[in-house]
């Protein structure tokens, strides 16, 4: 089962519910694997602490112009959505830092003048978590791709975590925030998506945009609220509109904060956050269960 | 020979747009005729990335031999090279003022990017 962790809003508490819930798991003796698609800014890691096994960096193929055969006819700028390649009167122009790496205009070009060239743009680490006492020896599975300082585009980067996360029974994914390319590439193969937000109208006005954009991706999506018990009822009122199903409601609590501050998993230290967690999960893997039947 | 120069609205009269890519318009005076016309770049503003790129070269497929403009990003002003085409500081005011002083001589020629890409 593949569970994607979104919100929309940046800083309401995804990966502190993507860790948590990947911890829970292996807790109740399921095979539990952690990912992390935040590529811009990972940090399930600081909680995790994983012991890294195998590194593997990600490139983008780039083309790269040769003059001899170029005749410059424009076609490989005609297909380039992206402007990373222009001609200009008779040279080539490339933009590699723009270049999503499809391929098109190595196949636009007809007189194949346009070779790839790999661009490192990021890299993905894997191995083990043994932050869980009763994980017993295999650990939580762990993968996070980081993108490279400068770089723009974090698909690339998030395509390659993707294809290295394993068969396991429990996969939790931790999105970028946003709704963007990057959050869409995250969460578009998962069988169920989380959002997590904050009672407030900041918390709202984003879990509306990403609650249409996985609609429209045609995912089943709950909510968990995170500081319930601040703010205003608006995010309530919308899930009642919606018939969207609120999983789990997380107090405003000073002890979770302080816990989540040292970088520590919050179910080996609080008990009431635990037994959310442990629901939470429950509820998830009975809504992915009715979904496949 | 043509001049492009940016402008926020489609008349002379218009103050220059500081911006190149990000330009919803530009007006092309026509050195030889003495006349303005419009040229809309909303195709290339609306872009997600790469304004620049595809604002020069809608200037170069339009014939354009000198730019006088606010400000230029490096992506921007490589393409600007390839195409051929001068760039021109043209400090503040309207296009019909800004191209005076070009004419007058007063203008100066940029010689490289003056702001950074807004990727890095």
């Amino acid at each position: 089962m593949k569970i994607a962790i979104a919100s929309g809003k940046g800083g309401t508490g995804k990966t502190t519910v993507a860790v948590n819930l990947a911890a829970i798991a292996q807790l109740n003796g399921k095979r539990s694997v952690y990912v992390d698609c935040d590529v811009e800014e990972p940090n399930g890691h600081i909680f995790l602490k994983p012991e890294i096994d195998s590194q593997q960096t990600v490139t983008n193929p780039v083309p790269v112009i040769d003059d001899e055969k170029c005749d410059s006819c424009g076609e490989c700028g005609k297909i380039c959505h992206f402007n990373a390649i222009a001609v200009i009167l008779d040279s080539v122009l490339v933009f590699p830092e723009l270049c999503h790496g499809c391929g098109g205009c190595f196949h636009a070009c007809p007189k194949g003048a346009i070779t790839e060239s790999p661009r490192e743009v990021g890299k993905i680490e894997a191995g083990r978590s043994y932050q869980v006492e009763a994980s017993g020896k295999e650990g939580i599975g762990f993968i996070h791709g980081i993108l490279n300082l400068n770089e723009a585009m974090a698909v690339p980067v998030i395509r390659a975590v993707r294809k290295m996360i394993p068969e396991s029974e429990w996969v939790v994914i931790d999105a970028p925030p946003g709704t963007s390319c990057s959050m869409v590439a995250t969460v578009r193969d998962a069988d169920y998506v989380l959002l997590v937000t904050e009672p407030t109208p900041f918390g709202l006005h984003d879990l509306e945009l990403a609650y249409r954009t996985v609609r429209d991706l045609d995912i089943t999506a709950g909510v968990v609220v995170n500081r319930a018990g601040t703010g205003d009822s608006g995010v309530g009122e919308f899930c009642a509109r919606e018939g969207i199903e609120i999983l789990a409601e997380i107090p405003e609590s000073r002890e979770i904060a302080e816990i989540y501050s040292r970088g520590s998993v919050i179910i080996n230290e609080d008990e009431g956050f635990a037994s959310i967690m442990a629901e939470l999960m429950k509820k998830v893997e009975k809504r992915i269960m009715a979904e496949q039947r | 020979m043509k001049i492009a120069i940016t402008a926020v609205g489609p008349s002379e009269e218009d103050e220059m747009d500081q911006r190149f890519g990000r330009t919803k318009y530009f007006m092309i005076y026509d050195t030889e005729a003495g006349e303005y016309q419009s040229l809309s770049n909303s195709s290339a503003a609306a872009e997600s990335q790469g304004a620049g790129i595809r604002t020069g070269e809608l200037l170069s497929n339009n014939g354009v031999g000198a730019l006088i403009t606010g400000h230029v990003g490096p992506k921007a002003f490589s393409t600007l090279i390839a195409a051929k085409i001068k760039v021109f500081s043209g400090g503040k005011g309207k296009v019909s003022e800004i191209v005076s002083r070009y004419l007058a001589g007063e203008l100066k020629e940029t010689k490289g990017p003056d702001v950074n890409s807004h990727w890095t």
